[in-house]
């Protein structure tokens, strides 16, 4: 039955649709209120997307490294960092294992102080790469044998402030995915509640209408193909300022960090294409459940 | 076709129509007459399910309206045509939407029955009137769209509630007429009315019954009319 209306829906029937007198400013309302909602889930879901993105990248690029540092009088840099590459290579759940080399550190260093520092000169701590193999390793265990081995030696796993990051993001996906749900909800609120608006001030049509052997399908399909229509269209203008605004965002840059990165990316631009299908589902199914009750009460 | 036993009716006060009991015949043609506030109107909503008897029972077409969920009573509708006393058009549609609303309804196309619908309106001597909408129209102009309407279905049954109650003469005669040719073709006619000259103009053409409300009650009228 639903799929017979959904195509009475698609393939179009003016005259069902006539039977019900212009609902001018209540369906204005619906068209008005489908596309705010329309154009809050766009970035809600870009909301979503983004820090998805943030938290997927985040514990991946940061969960497989950890630094070691090492700050020693001039003299024993190079023990301690020998015997902390030892103890580094002897860790179960530690791969592989680099000392950065002076070009490198420089080459970090630089952005802050300048291609032309002089590392040798300077006490700059040595910096060690440490890459986790698949089960990881005791961060504590390690940190103890690297104190009792190289005393000057610092393990950075960056769990530290990483992990309250990816937390954060994790939550903030969370929050955008039950902002569109909330926005779909009072979505369907709103169209239930203008549906019972019109088809209260259509009590004459619809007693005109079960006169001449009217079902309450069809007096329903009528105000649903309205209220439907409406909210597609309503959605759609929404959702397309929407993404014009995300689109309007300035640029992602490299340097750039969470704020800049609240857009789409490449398919995803698919995604809110999908709210103005939504909205419309969700206006037919309120409508017409809201209608069907109230032909039932009717009697 | 259409059975009332026993039933009794009121509309929250006291009783309106008590213990009526009527039976319309299939081809059969009767006439209802009482003062007005007398319960014509609604003796007609009872038949057609609109109201519910509170007590007693209604059937439509060999089935009692008790069992009758509103798909069935819908169903039944589109087997008796209804001239409602205050016509129940939908205003915003043009009369020609209007009389083709049945059809809609029942899901058939009215596009193909143009042909039907313009010998239709013609018939009632509205073709001119086809695109005016229903507030635009006279009170007879309406009455006579409403019969139209009433009999586009080609109903088995038609139930008309003061027919000719703002219509002149010869165009009361008209309808009659009209109603009379449907009752030859087998249909089976209810007319509520004051009017007792109409009646009198049938009784010549056709063997009608005439029943009248009187204290409640439904009861055949002599030849005292
Ligand atoms: N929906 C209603 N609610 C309450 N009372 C009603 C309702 N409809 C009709 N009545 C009352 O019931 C009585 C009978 O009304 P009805 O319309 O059946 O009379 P009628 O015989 O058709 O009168 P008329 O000849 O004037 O058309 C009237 O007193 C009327 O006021
Ligand atoms: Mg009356």
């Amino acid at each position: 039955m639903v799929l017979i209306t959904l195509r009475a829906l698609i393939a179009g029937d003016p005259q069902a649709d006539r039977v019900v007198p212009p609902t001018g400013f209540t369906v204005r309302l619906t068209m008005f209120t489908a596309g705010a909602m329309a154009f809050l889930a766009v970035f809600a879901l870009a909301l979503s997307l983004a820090t998805g993105r943030l938290a997927d990248r985040w514990s991946e690029a940061l969960a497989r490294t950890a630094t070691v540092r090492i700050s020693a009088p001039e003299g024993q840099m190079q023990t301690q960092t020998e015997a902390a590459l030892q103890v580094l290579r002897t860790t179960p759940g530690i791969g592989e294992v680099r000392a950065l080399s002076d070009a490198e550190q420089r080459a970090l260093l630089a952005p802050w102080f300048g291609p032309d520092l002089p590392v040798d000169t300077l006490p700059v701590p040595q910096l060690i790469e440490v890459a986790e193999t698949g089960d990881g390793y005791d961060a504590e265990g390690l940190r103890l044998r690297l104190s009792a081995e190289a005393p000057g030696a610092v393990l950075d796993d960056h769990t530290r402030w990483r992990r309250p990051l990816v937390q954060a993001a994790d939550r903030l996906r969370m929050l955008g995915l039950v902002s569109i749900g909330l926005i779909g909800l009072t979505t369907a609120a709103m169209i239930t509640l203008s549906a019972n608006a019109a088809l209260a001030a259509n009590a004459g049509v619809v007693r005109v209408l079960r006169l001449v052997g009217a079902r309450d399908v069809y007096i329903a399909r009528a105000f649903v193909r309205r209220f439907t229509g409406r909210t597609l269209q309503g959605a759609a203008a929404g959702t397309a300022l929407g993404m014009l605004a995300i689109a309007l965002l300035p640029g992602v840059s490299t340097a750039g960090g969470f704020l800049t990165g609240l857009g789409f990316h490449g398919w995803h631009w698919l995604w809110p294409l999908i709210i103005p299908i939504v909205a419309a589902g969700v206006a037919f199914w309120a409508t017409r459940m809201a209608a069907l009750r109230m032909l039932r009460e009717i009697t | 076709m259409i059975e009332l036993q026993n039933v009794t009716h009121s509309y929250g006060g006291g009783e309106l129509l008590s213990d009526i009991t009527l039976r319309l015949q299939p081809g059969s043609f009767h006439f209802l007459t009482g003062p007005s506030g007398a319960g014509k109107s609604t003796l007609l909503k009872l038949c057609y399910g609109e109201l519910r008897p509170a007590a007693g029972n209604v059937q439509l077409f060999g089935r009692d309206l008790g069992d009758m969920d509103r798909d069935a009573i819908a169903h039944a509708r589109r087997r008796i045509g209804v001239v409602h006393q205050d016509c129940q058009f939908l205003d915003h549609l043009p009369l020609r939407d209007n009389l083709a609303l049945p059809l809609a309804v029942s899901d058939r196309d009215p596009a193909a029955e143009q042909g039907n619908l313009d010998e239709l309106l013609s018939w009632v001597g509205l073709s001119a009137r086809a695109g005016a909408r229903p507030p635009e129209l006279s009170g007879g102009e309406r009455q006579r769209a409403a019969l139209a309407r009433a009999v586009i279905m080609a109903p088995d049954v038609v139930l008309a509630d003061e027919p000719t109650g703002n219509v002149d003469w010869d165009m009361s005669q008209r309808l009659l007429t009209l109603l009379v040719e449907l009752n030859r073709m087998g249909k089976t006619i209810l007319i509520a009315t004051h009017d007792l000259a109409l009646i009198r103009a049938a009784k010549s053409q056709v063997a009608a019954r005439v029943l009248r409300i009187k204290d409640r009650q439904l009861q055949l009228a002599g030849a005292d009319l």
